[in-house]
């Protein structure tokens, strides 16, 4: 005869870690909407439009008029050109990857090497930007920053591809490789149209962390007012306009800092969303 | 549902009753209208073209169908006059009183010895380590396993041969206890002379156990079955004593896939 | 006619050849420079803090304890420890709650859940460090000031590594907050990925002779995947080690040693981040801050090249 449900200890057990594990689950989804509500109630207030179409006038550090236009624009100039020299080189090295090293050791090495640059942290890229400008006596300025922007990108974008060409359906590469095509034009042709949505995927989560990233233009991009106009020019960043203005001892000063928070807030989720949704539909154009 | 009837006087002792079982795979039906009553202590055999829901129907019996997501089922399972989809009923029992022989053998990462002893300690069913070990080694002799390992017991399991790791499942399934044995054709993964060990293991067993067993070979069913399910496209279209289905099936698809027509 | 034609195919195909031939390394000299990367950051590292190495042993750097550049004391000590301290409060908030979520999100949670908590982890990675900041120093200084601290006052304060030192709520537990949550999806989505590496026939295997799930998941998923999960540990670790702007903000930057977790503590990151302006203007100031970011990769080097070691080998075997 069956027993019934009977609460033995191990019933008990099985209810309360399931119960726990529900809760841990609550507070880390819950801890999103705790940044993003204190971010945006404590942003909004100070949000206003001339923050993001002026530059800094003369007292805007004292609580005067001005905006950060400067910095929105320094950020996009950095992350967009940090971002177009990592995909120069992670695209090659992740079609590499899979199409001459998908097993071999060699391929082990680099995913190894990438794995490791990616949990270098950005101060330290920082301080390696900052050691490499000492010995080329470069000074602080907007192809500093994108170079190690570029460094910090690299390697999340190309283990983000590589991640995702992996997951591509070998059958169509072998049909491509058995009607004659070379590795090479298997890579391009087929592995590139294919993956769009991955690489894509891998493009904007690198921009993403880029335009968030502090610690490696700190040291390499300098801070200033102006817009820049060339690659020699020193430019400021969103991040660092957050950073700098909360520690502002003008308390109109630190409220703009919450407000810019926002904007990169905005910005980075933009991103993130407008990656998923593209990712989603140009997946339906490729062979599943 | 009178195709089953047909032979319900002839089942004296029936284990396992299957009433109106409808299971769906997402929005696909995968079982429709499952009936039948299944004998105790004989070797019960459900054969079927691949795809007709034979492994299914089996999944049923010990609610494995519920592990996959996205899965639905209506109807009764009754093991001895209880329906084990009530939901005073613990799944866990349940599995215990059913045991599976999986289609691959899959010993878990252990000792040999570890691996027979795993489930009489889940349900703490011996009282000191002298119990334990005596109930591992009567389980492996039952598997006929005693004889090969009984110098080895503390290597990993992965270390025995396919044949042998099927039958030290066969003898983690029955230390719990269990009174039906499932198996989801336990010996395809396996060569000609393991599949022999085991086969010859499952007829030696049918005296205590019901015994259900999935095949895809025909030779396999004949030499095993003492009653026999033939399924098509989810559908149950023929149940009886292997006898009589094999020497005269009385429906033309059974006719059909016995002459190998597909 | 026909021999012409032949004499263009073979041309062709000798040039796709060569095109493949070229690719192949032009990619391949590709692939060394993440190689290479790593060697020449440490290099460079090396080289510029070099300086300071060959005026001072090692030993007293590290176990110095006082923080005097214009005087010549480059004591790390308490840098060290607070970088220690921070990582530590923050791994141990976040891993147990990390751990329980993904074996939930791997072993319970319905397909439905799982389509939910996964652009969830995305956005909480994605959100930048410096917003991390605003948000702890908005949220959670607040929070240990007004509610932690008194909370642990007069009940708990007897226990020194509790004991509340400072009114202001800037410090340790502040920043060990901010980077449990911080390191929170790293850690979740990699332990989940090596959860799934268990075959669902182990599972099976278990759930088959009556054991409950957790009994499964304690006795079976856990021991199989335990170095994979100890990786995903140290990868959280290594990240918060790192995370400078974050925790710079919230944690104080007081150089002396910690002893409570409501104490304040200067991590090396922030120390670095916070100095950069002078640097160059104290002697050997530099050389010692591009020290600093040696000490931190190299520590860092050690922990990622171990954990990814074990989770590539474990991954391979999906």
């Amino acid at each position: 005869m069956m027993k019934k449900k009977h609460f033995e200890r191990r019933h008990l057990v099985e209810l309360l870690m399931k119960t726990i594990m529900r809760i841990a689950l609550i507070i880390v989804a819950s801890s999103l909407g705790l940044i993003l509500w204190t971010i945006i109630s404590r942003g909004l207030p100070s949000l206003t439009w001339d923050m993001v179409t002026q530059i800094p006038k003369g007292g805007y550090y004292m609580g005067k008029e001005g905006g950060i236009l400067n910095a929105i624009i320094g950020s996009i100039y950095l992350a967009s050109g940090g971002t177009l020299i990592a995909i120069i080189l992670s695209l090659p090295i992740a079609l590499y990857l899979q199409a001459y090293a998908q097993d071999s050791k060699w391929g082990d090495y680099v995913r190894l090497s990438l794995d490791v640059l990616w949990g270098i942290p950005s101060i330290v890229y920082g301080a390696f930007g900052f050691a490499l400008m000492i010995m080329l006596g470069m000074r602080a300025s907007l192809l500093a920053g994108i170079i190690a922007l570029a460094l910090v990108e690299l390697p999340i974008m190309t283990r983000a591809m590589d991640e995702v060409i992996r997951r591509m359906p070998k059958d169509l590469e072998h049909a491509a490789l058995a009607l004659g095509s070379t590795k090479f034009e298997v890579a391009v042709r087929v592995v590139t149209r294919q993956m769009l949505p991955g690489i894509i995927t891998g493009v904007l989560l690198a921009f993403g962390r880029g335009i968030g990233d502090v610690a490696s233009v700190l040291f390499t991009a300098g801070y200033t007012d102006r817009i820049p106009t060339s690659l020699m020019n020193p430019t400021a960043s969103l991040p660092l306009a957050v950073f700098f203005q909360l520690g502002s001892p003008y308390p109109e000063v630190r409220e703009r800092g919450y407000a810019a928070a926002l904007i990169l807030t905005i910005i980075v989720l933009f991103v993130s969303f407008a990656s998923r949704w593209l990712a989603s539909r140009l997946s339906k154009y490729s062979v599943k | 549902m009178l195709r089953v009837t047909r032979y319900k006087e002839k089942i004296m002792d029936a284990h396992i009753q299957v009433k109106n079982l409808n299971a769906y795979y997402g929005k696909q039906l995968a079982l429709k209208d499952i009936n039948i009553e299944i004998p105790k202590n004989q070797i019960t055999v459900i054969m079927g073209p691949s795809g007709c829901g034979k492994t299914t129907l089996l999944k049923t019996f010990n609610r494995f169908f519920e592990l996959t997501e996205n899965t639905q089922l209506t109807g009764e399972v009754l093991v001895d006059g209880e329906n084990i989809y009530n939901k005073d009923i613990d799944v866990t029992e349940v599995r215990k009183i059913v045991g599976l022989l999986a289609q691959r053998p899959s010993p878990l990462p252990m000792s040999i010895y570890d691996n027979v002893a795993y489930g009489m300690h889940i349900h703490h069913m011996r009282k000191n380590r002298e119990e334990y070990k005596d109930g591992v080694k009567h389980y492996l002799e039952i598997a006929g396993l005693w004889e090969e390992v009984q110098n080895r017991l503390n290597e990993p399991a992965t270390s025995l041969s396919i044949g042998q790791q099927q039958r030290l499942c066969l003898a983690r399934g029955l230390a719990v206890e269990p009174e039906i044995i499932l198996g989801d054709e336990p010996t395809s993964a396996l060569d000609p002379i393991s599949s022999q060990h085991i086969e010859s293991r499952l007829l030696d067993l049918k005296k205590q156990y019901t015994t259900i067993i999935v095949t895809h070979t025909l030779r396999q069913a004949k030499r095993l079955a003492d009653y026999v399910i033939f399924m098509y496209l989810g559908e149950l279209i023929e149940a009886g004593p292997a006898k009589e289905v094999f020497s005269n099936p009385k429906h033309e698809r059974t006719k059909q896939y016995l002459e190998g027509l597909f | 006619m026909n021999q012409t034609l032949s004499k263009i195919s073979e041309d062709i195909k000798s040039h796709r050849t060569k095109q493949d031939l070229f690719a192949s390394r032009t990619f391949f000299v590709l692939t060394v420079f993440p190689v290479l990367l790593i060697v020449i950051i440490t290099v460079a590292l090396y080289l510029r803090a070099q300086p300071i190495l060959s005026e001072y042993a090692l030993t007293d750097l590290l176990y110095g304890e006082i923080w005097k550049p214009n005087q010549g004391l480059f004591g790390f000590r308490p840098f060290i420890l607070g970088t220690i301290w921070v990582t530590a409060v923050g791994v141990i908030l976040s891993v147990p709650a990390c751990i329980l979520v993904s074996i939930y999100l791997a072993e319970y949670a319905h397909a439905r859940t799982r389509t939910i908590a996964k652009p969830i982890l995305d956005l909480l990675a994605a959100i930048p460090p410096v917003v991390y900041g605003v948000w702890g120093l908005l949220s959670i200084v607040p929070f240990v000031d007004d509610v932690l601290a008194p909370l642990s006052k007069g009940r708990l304060d007897s226990i020194p590594i509790l004991s509340v030192t400072q009114p202001t709520g800037f410090g340790i537990l502040a920043g060990g907050i901010v980077l449990a949550v911080m390191i929170a999806p790293l850690i979740i989505s990699v332990t989940f990925e090596v959860l799934s590496t268990v075959s669902n026939d182990l599972r099976h295997a278990s759930l088959g002779v009556g054991a409950t799930q957790w009994q499964t998941i304690r006795n079976i998923v856990i021991p199989q995947t335990l170095p994979g999960i100890i990786a995903a540990v140290v990868l959280g670790a290594s990240r918060a080690l790192g995370e400078t702007i974050a925790v710079l903000m919230v944690v104080g930057n007081v150089p002396k040693i910690p002893t409570s977790i409501f104490d304040t503590a200067y991590p090396l990151p922030a120390l670095i981040a916070n100095n950069y302006g002078e640097m160059m203007s104290i002697p050997l100031y530099d050389a010692a801050l591009l020290g600093a970011a040696l000490v931190l990769l190299v520590v860092i080097l050690i922990f990622n090249i171990l954990s990814t070691l074990v989770l590539q080998r474990m991954l391979r075997r999906k």
